[in-house]
């Protein structure tokens, strides 16, 4: 049999049967931007940053397979600036305030954010008022700063059989929930060795009493971009994700 | 850059809004550059020369978001002369620090903090005719204004600060690359 590949910004990109462009192209060391892609979970293509241009449509790189021959764009600036767009709008219609996050500096927001040298939120903020669940004795949950890439739903749905999480509303009502009569997060049986407690890409489901352990300048993204570290992405696993 | 552009130094305006002033301290943090500096820009009204009023000039610096009507004038007048207006620093991008009462009412942060809240003394809500009014929510300068430059950074580093203006003053697309972008 021959080696099936796809070209990925002109570069022949080999993939398995079943692999989508996300998998082909990070098996391959070639960075796509991502937030709601993990390795160890079921794609499901809701955050779009991984938006590619496969033989002229606009897909989703983690949902998509590879098909031998297909033309694969990803780092153009058409896409880069579609990404950049999608990262201020998911930046307004939260408080993503960083000097005060304990994520910040290994926050997957963030540092696309940076990847694709988002300077401005450019759009108007939305500034909305959600209360932060701090009821939990290990965990703290800081809605804020959640950008609906549901991998905690997943995790704990799927992973851990529990169920805690999960999206209430449509549209721009849309928000994240916990499964309990009381919201909380203490009257659930969540606990700190779930998966769903270590799959948040951004700041909403932290570890208590373990915040800024890293000292700025040596943490995740400080010490090298994202689009550096696609070795490490496409190996990571949820326990590495504390 | 043609001679007769080179031979006139250009004019830079700076001020903080509603912001703590850190933005300008990261400012004096490119030390010895500053007289580098010097030598291509001389300051119009900003912290550093008192001087109380903006006149025209090639760029404006702003630190701080808009939290009261005074900012709200101030920006208008850095706007009006200033050809190229850069917002500086976590505040003027995206409300920063101020911007976390947003989700408060305003009247009752007021009331908390003059007269509900523990050991204050001569409860009373400041009312001089002299103060400006509070705005019921802080927003980004690029709400009011039409903003040409972003550096965001809570400050941004000296070294952010020196190469985006360097890049600037040389005629170059201001870059911030790695390390120097950060928003925090």
């Amino acid at each position: 049999m021959s080696t099936q590949h796809i070209l990925l910004d002109g570069l022949p990109v080999s993939f398995t049967d079943g692999q989508t462009i996300m998998q082909a192209a990070m098996a391959a060391d070639i960075f796509i931007p991502h937030l709601c892609h993990h390795p160890e979970f079921k794609p499901q293509g809701s955050c779009k940053l991984c938006t590619v241009k496969a033989n002229g449509r606009y897909v989703s790189a983690c949902t998509m397979p590879a098909r031998d021959g297909m033309e694969v764009e990803n780092n153009s600036p058409d896409l880069n600036d579609k990404r950049r767009t999608m990262l201020q709008m998911l930046f307004v219609e939260g408080n993503h305030f960083c000097p005060s996050c304990e994520k910040s500096g290994r926050c997957m927001l963030q540092a696309l954010a940076y990847e694709l040298e988002m300077l401005t939120p450019h759009f108007p903020q939305f500034y909305p008022d959600r209360a932060v669940d701090a009821s939990h004795p290990e965990v703290l949950l800081d809605f804020n700063r959640c950008i609906l890439c549901e991998l905690c739903v997943r995790a704990s749905r799927d992973v851990d059989g529990k169920n805690v999480f999960a999206l209430s509303g449509r549209g721009i009502s849309k928000h994240l929930i916990v499964n309990a009569e009381s919201g909380r997060l203490a009257d659930t049986d969540f606990s700190l060795a779930d998966k769903a407690a270590h799959v948040c890409p951004v700041g909403v489901i932290l570890r208590k009493r373990r915040g800024f352990a890293v000292p700025i300048g040596s943490r995740r993204y400080d010490v090298q971009p994202i689009g550096m570290q696609v070795e490490r992405l496409a190996r990571r696993t949820t326990t590495e994700e504390v | 850059m043609n001679a007769a552009v080179e031979s006139r130094k250009l004019r830079v305006a700076t001020t903080s809004l509603a912001g703590c002033f850190g933005c300008h301290m990261s400012f004096l943090d490119i030390d010895e550059r500053l007289f580098e500096l010097l030598e291509h820009v001389e300051f119009d009204r900003s912290p550093l020369t008192d001087i109380k009023h903006c006149g025209p000039c090639d760029i404006g610096l702003i630190e701080g978001g808009i939290c009261n009507a005074e900012n709200v004038h101030v920006l208008r007048e850095f706007r009006h002369n200033c050809k190229v207006l850069i917002a500086l620093g976590a505040c003027s991008v995206n409300g920063g620090l101020p911007a976390q009462r947003n989700h408060l009412d305003l009247g009752q942060c007021l009331q908390e903090v003059y007269l509900t809240g523990p050991g204050i003394v001569g409860r009373q809500i400041p009312n001089d005719p002299e103060l400006p009014l509070p705005l019921d929510k802080v927003h980004p300068i690029h709400e009011i204004v039409r903003v040409d430059y972003f550096i965001p950074g809570c400050p941004p580093s000296g070294e952010a600060i020196w190469k985006f203006l360097s890049d600037l003053l040389a005629g170059r697309t201001p870059r911030l690359g790695h390390p120097l972008l950060h928003f925090d």
